[in-house]
C-alpha cells in the first residue's frame, strides 16, 4: 500500500464494467488515475491503467530453484559425503531416490518464497491495516477510482464532470 | 474472451447482487452463535476430550494398549492416517486443479473444501504421532544428525519422503487457502461493528485494499501456488502409497499403488466435501451458492475416481493370479474369503458398487441419496485401507506366526480423537470465517446468474427471449480468460 498524501477525488462506480471502461476514457481525456479498488479481481485493469506486468513469476523462479539446489545439495552431502550410507552395495547418492524430496522442497520454497514477496511487494502485513483507505465499501459491492490531485494539471471542476461523464454515480474529495 | 453456452444452469441462483452475496455469506460470522451450532460444537468437544484422554494413555502407557500383536505390528493407526490424507486430497484438487482446468463450479465450494483439507491433514498428522509411540522422539524424522554425531535420515526411505511431503502438502495448502481468505477477511474488516472483530479481521486482513495492482499479483500468485499444489496434491498420495508399495510384503507390493491411491484419494475426499456441504447449505442457507448442479458435478467426480478404484481392485487381483506368486495370489485369494471376507466385501460394495447407482439422473440429483452414498463412499475407503494393511500382515510367510487383529477401546478412542479433532477445528471455522469465497463468487456470478443485476438487465432480457425461441446467443462476456 502507498503511502497517500494529499488531495484525492474519489470516484465511486457500482459497476465493474463501468469502471473497466471509464479507465482508458479518462486516461484519453488527459486525468491521471492512481488506481482503482475493487471488490474482486477485473480482467484488464492493470493493463488499462496501464501497470506494468508483475514480476513475481521471477522471484517465485528463483525461490524454487533455491529450494532444488538446497535438497539436492543436503541429499548428496549427507548421503554421500558426510556419511556415504551404502545400501544393498549400490551407490550412495542415487539421484531416483532424491526426486521425491527435491520436488517437496522446491514446492515448499516456491510458495513461501513466493507469498513473502507478495506481501512485501503489496507493502501488506500485520499492522498495516490502519492504513486510511478511500472508501471501505470497495471490499463489498463499490468500485473506487482515486485521481491524486496533486499530480493533476486539471481542474478539480474537470475532473469532476470527466469523472461524472464516466459513470461515476458519486464523486467525494478524501485529503489525507 | 470466454463464451458460455446459455443452456448451461447458472452457477449462482437468485439473481444475486454483489451486495447480496457479501451479505448472504458474511451473516453468519457476524451474527451470534446458533443454537445448533453450539450443540454441534458441545458433542465435538465431547468426543475430542474423550479421545483425548485415550490419546494421552496411549502415550502413557505405550502402544501396548492397542490390539496390535507381533504378525500385525501396523493396523488402526496408519488405516486411519491414510483415510485422513485421502480425505484431504480433495479441497486442493478442487482449489488448484479446477483452477487450472477453469471450472467455476468451483468457487462455491473452494473455500470450504480447503479448509476441510486442512483440517483432515492435521487428523492425519495426528496418527503419525500416535503410532511413534513416543512423539516426544519426532524430531528423529528430521534430518538433524544422530545424537550430534554425524548419522543422517535415510533418504532412500519413503518413510522419510512422507515427512516431507505430508508437512510440504499441508504448509502449502495453508497458505493457499489463507491467501484466498485475505479478501474475504478484509470484506469483514471493513463491515464489521464491534472492536474486537475490526482488530481481528484486520490483524489478519494484513492490510489488504483491493487495487489493481493487488489484484493482479493475488491472481498471479492464486495461479502459480495452484499450478505448484498440482502436481504435490498427486505426488503426497504416492509417497503415501510408496510406504507400502517400496516394501516386499505380498499385497502392497503392487506398481498399481500410487495411481490406484491417489484416484481413491480424490473418490474419499469428494465424499466428504458432499457430507459437509450439504449440511452446511442447509444450516446456513446458502442453497443458491451451492447448487444441485454443484451436487451433481460432484457426483459425476465420484462415479468417475469411484470407477477407477474399481478398475484398480480388478487389475489388482488379475494381476495376483497371472504373476505366478503363489505368495501374491495367497494374499489376494484371503482376502476374499479367508477370515477377513466380510472388510473385503463391505469394500467391494461400497466403493464399486455404490458410486455405479450415481449414473442415474435422478439419484443423482437427490439430496438425501447423495448424503447417504457419501457416508457409504467413506466407510467403504475406510475398509479398503483395512484390508491392504490388515489382511496382508496377519497371514505372513510363516503360518505358525499367522494371527488376527482385533482393536481395543485405545484403538478406537484415538480414532474418535481425530473425529474430535476435525469436527472441533470446521465448527470453528464456520462460524468464524466466511465458508464460501466471496471475492471468486462475484466475479463469476455476472457471466453466470439467472438475472442479472439491475445495470445490464437488458442483456440478461435479451439472452432470455432467444433462449425462448431456442436460439443460442453467446452470454454476457464478462471474464476475458
Amino acid at each position: 500500500m502507498a503511502e497517500l498524501t494529499g488531495k484525492y477525488l474519489v470516484g465511486v462506480y457500482d459497476d465493474d464494467d463501468t469502471v473497466l471502461h471509464a479507465v482508458p476514457k479518462l486516461r484519453k481525456a488527459g486525468v491521471k488515475i492512481e488506481e482503482v479498488y475493487s471488490p474482486f479481481p477485473i480482467h484488464g485493469m492493470d493493463e488499462a491503467l496501464g501497470h506494468p506486468r508483475t514480476r513475481i513469476g521471477i522471484a517465485a523462479f528463483m525461490f524454487g530453484l533455491t529450494g532444488c539446489i538446497c535438497a539436492l545439495t543436503l541429499m548428496c552431502w549427507t548421503m554421500g559425503v558426510d556419511w556415504p550410507m551404502i545400501i544393498g552395495g549400490k551407490d550412495p547418492i542415487s539421484f531416483p531416490n532424491f526426486i521425491p524430496i527435491t520436488f517437496e522442497l522446491t514446492v515448499l520454497f516456491t510458495a513461501f518464497g513466493m507469498v513473502t514477496t507478495f506481501f512485501i511487494s503489496n507493502g501488506m502485513g500485520p499492522g498495516t491495516h490502519f492504513h486510511p483507505r478511500f472508501d471501505l465499501r470497495s471490499t463489498d459491492n463499490k468500485f473506487i477510482m482515486a485521481i491524486n490531485m496533486g499530480s493533476n494539471a486539471m481542474s478539480e471542476d474537470e475532473i469532476s464532470r470527466a469523472l461524472r461523464d464516466s459513470g461515476a454515480e458519486e464523486i467525494n474529495i478524501k485529503q489525507f | 474472451m470466454h463464451v458460455t453456452s446459455p443452456v448451461r444452469e447458472p452457477l449462482v441462483q437468485g439473481g444475486k447482487t454483489y451486495a447480496d452475496v457479501t451479505e448472504d455469506i458474511c451473516r453468519h460470522v457476524e451474527g451470534a452463535p446458533t443454537k445448533e451450532w453450539k450443540i454441534a460444537f458441545g458433542i465435538s468437544l465431547l468426543v475430542l476430550g474423550y479421545g483425548s484422554y485415550c490419546l494421552a494413555w496411549t502415550w502413557w502407557e505405550g502402544l501396548g494398549v492397542w490390539g496390535l500383536n507381533k504378525t500385525v505390528g501396523w493396523a488402526w493407526d496408519i488405516t486411519n492416517f491414510v483415510w485422513w490424507v485421502g480425505i484431504g486430497h480433495a479441497g486442493t484438487l478442487i482449489s488448484a486443479i479446477l483452477l487450472l482446468f477453469r471450472q467455476k463450479w468451483r468457487t462455491s465450494i473452494n473455500r470450504a473444501a480447503e479448509a476441510m483439507t486442512i483440517f483432515a491433514v492435521l487428523a492425519a498428522a495426528s496418527f503419525i504421532l500416535m503410532h511413534m509411540g513416543r512423539p516426544w522422539m519426532a524430531y528423529w524424522a528430521l534430518p538433524l544428525p544422530n545424537a550430534f554425531g554425524s548419522l543422517w535420515v535415510n533418504f532412500n526411505s519413503p518413510l522419510v519422503w512422507d515427512v516431507f511431503a505430508i508437512s510440504t502438502y499441508f504448509s502449502v495448502s495453508l497458505v493457499f487457502w489463507y491467501i484466498g481468505l485475505i479478501p474475504d477477511l478484509a470484506t469483514i474488516r471493513d463491515r464489521a461493528t464491534s472492536k474486537v472483530s475490526r482488530l481481528m479481521y484486520g490483524l489478519f486482513a494484513m492490510g489488504w485494499d483491493g487495487s489493481a495492482k493487488t489484484w493482479s499479483r493475488y491472481e498471479y500468485i492464486s495461479l502459480i501456488l495452484a499450478g505448484l499444489s498440482t502436481p504435490l496434491v498427486l505426488s503426497v498420495h504416492t509417497i503415501v502409497s510408496m510406504d507400502f508399495a517400496t516394501s516386499v510384503i505380498p499385497g502392497w507390493h503392487t506398481t498399481i499403488f500410487p495411481p490406484y491411491f491417489v484416484a481413491g484419494a480424490i473418490f474419499s475426499g469428494f465424499a466428504m466435501v458432499q457430507n459437509l456441504m450439504l449440511i452446511t447449505r442447509v444450516v446456513y442457507r446458502l442453497e443458491d451458492y451451492i447448487t444441485l448442479e454443484h451436487i451433481e458435478t460432484m457426483n459425476k467426480v465420484i462415479t468417475l475416481t469411484g470407477s477407477v478404484v474399481g478398475v484398480a481392485y480388478i487389475t489388482e487381483f488379475f494381476i495376483a493370479w497371472y504373476s505366478g506368486v503363489e505368495y501374491e495370489y495367497y494374499a489376494f485369494f484371503n482376502r476374499m474369503t479367508g477370515p477377513y471376507w466380510w472388510a473385503y466385501w463391505a469394500m467391494m460394495t461400497c466403493n464399486v458398487i455404490s458410486p455405479q447407482l450415481f449414473w442415474s439422473r435422478k439419484l443423482r440429483r437427490s439430496i438425501t441419496f447423495t448424503f447417504f452414498i457419501s457416508v457409504i463412499v467413506n466407510i467403504g475407503m475406510w475398509f479398503e485401507r483395512f484390508v491392504i494393511i490388515v489382511t496382508s500382515l496377519h497371514r505372513d510367510y510363516l503360518p505358525s506366526s499367522w494371527a488376527m487383529f482385533s482393536p481395543t477401546m485405545y484403538d478406537i478412542g484415538d480414532y474418535l480423537f481425530s473425529f474430535g479433532l476435525f469436527f472441533t477445528l470446521f465448527l470453528l471455522f464456520s462460524k468464524y470465517l466466511p465458508v464460501i469465497n466471496m471475492a471468486e463468487v462475484k466475479a463469476v456470478i455476472r457471466s453466470t446468474s439467472a438475472e442479472l443485476p439491475k445495470k445490464i438487465a437488458g442483456v440478461a432480457k435479451v439472452r432470455h427471449d432467444l433462449n425462448n425461441v431456442g436460439q443460442r446467443v453467446p452470454s454476457y462476456d464478462k471474464d476475458k480468460e
